[in-house]
């Protein structure tokens, strides 16, 4: 394997478990937060209820987040821990670029459009 | 139960699950969902969802410790990646459109494959690579070290293995699974490349895979934080633990052990899904 492919793998990796560490934390800290709020509260998980209108939008999350919002913390660490896959590719992306492989920049390019697609095709 | 109990009961079995999932290979997920359905009866829409986010967290976890031994493969993995997350889509729209109890049963078989294809363990040494024109195009060969020297290997029947890697998608997508276990189906058998290539370069696909999904789940709101919160936390602490582990244990027997409680929960998934009650 080329050296670049060995240094791009790494500078991944640790990209990796960064992001990884700190979506744990942000929710490990949303976890007591909500915990902490409502102790005696248990939603019930046995029957779907289908998406709650303004839940999971990246602002909404944000300001609630902001007030203190145990579930909003820990939806924003999901947040955090869903974009660091996607980080990743970007920086494949931006790897491959540097090395002048037209073909992987294209590839990683394409991985990068479904990724947004999933997220921006739905609201 | 209040909301600090079931928190703490599902953390704890969220990491026994990720302990066995990392010791069989297979992944926290394909353990954790039948355990939150058939224990906890939680519904398999809100289980999937919560294992999506933890097969989310175990994968970028468990990649820095495999991308220093340099045996994964980021090319193949990358344009593999295409073919996995198209599926993943795919699989994250059909959850809406198919009955929970069809979901089940294709659980349930998955569980029984991945239980069979654990036990077979890593295969003999490798062959001389064939490359064909177009593994040479894409760039599908590297090498890996074996007992201290380097030893080449290249890709055979790509487009084969492209379209395993679509169906890995699409089952990640319906089960919130990694489907690390299809993945390795399609490197290894499939396009020929060694096991331990294979293990690693499926682990680091399998983040960017269940993100494709994780959008889809996100607006249809399978995803509660209550939820996900510790199983989360529990199967990436136990996912890290069962790695450790495994890298100083023998674990040839308890391998057997976990292999006959997931043909029973694969066997379960099926029974409760043809029966309705999930």
């Amino acid at each position: 394997m080329a050296a670049g492919d060995q240094r791009l793998e790494m500078a991944m990796g640790r990209m990796l478990q960064i992001g990884v560490t700190i979506a744990a934390f942000v929710v490990l800290a949303g976890g007591v937060l909500s915990l902490v709020q409502a102790p005696h509260t248990l939603p019930d998980y046995q029957h779907f209820h289908g998406a709650p209108p303004t839940r999971m939008h990246v602002d909404s999350i944000m300001t609630e987040a902001f007030y203190r919002n145990g579930g909003a913390v820990i939806e924003f660490g999901i947040l955090l821990l869903i974009a660091t896959p996607i980080c990743r590719v970007l920086f494949g992306l931006v790897g491959f670029a540097l090395m002048r492989d037209r073909l992987y920049t294209a590839v990683s390019a394409v991985v990068f459009a479904i990724l947004l697609f999933s997220f921006f095709s739905h609201r | 139960m209040n909301a600090l109990g079931f928190s703490i009961e599902i953390a704890a079995i969220s990491v026994l699950a990720g302990f066995l999932g990392a010791l069989t290979g297979l992944g926290g997920g394909v353990v954790v969902v039948p355990v939150l359905c058939l224990l906890f009866k939680i519904d398999l829409h809100y289980a999937i969802g919560a294992s999506l986010v933890s097969v989310i967290a175990t994968s970028s976890g468990a990649a820095a410790m495999y991308v220093r031994d340099g045996l994964s493969n980021i090319r193949i993995g990358m344009f593999l990646e295409i073919a996995t997350t198209l599926g993943a889509l795919l699989g994250a729209y059909l959850v809406a459109r198919v009955s929970t109890g069809a979901i089940g049963i294709v659980f349930g078989i998955v569980l029984l494959y991945s239980a069979l294809a654990s036990l077979h363990g890593s295969p003999a040494a490798p062959e001389t690579p064939h490359p064909d024109s177009l593994a040479e195009r894409l760039q599908f060969k590297g090498s890996y070290p074996v007992n201290g020297r380097q030893v080449d290997y290249a890709a055979e029947r790509i487009p084969l293995g492209f379209g395993i890697m679509f169906l890995a998608g699409t089952l990640s997508g319906l089960l919130g699974i990694g489907s690390g276990a299809v993945k390795v189906l399609a490197m290894d058998q499939a396009m020929k490349l060694p096991f331990k290539v294979s293990t690693t370069t499926s682990n680091f696909m399998i983040g960017v895979t269940a993100a494709a999904s994780a959008g889809v789940y996100l607006s249809r709101g399978y995803v509660l934080p209550g939820l996900a919160m510790p199983v989360m936390l529990g199967v990436l602490a136990g996912s890290l633990a069962g790695s450790r582990v495994l890298v100083h244990a023998q674990v040839r027997t308890l391998r057997w052990v976990f292999a006959v409680v997931i043909l029973a929960l694969g066997a379960e998934m099926i029974f409760s899904g043809v029966t309705g009650r999930l």
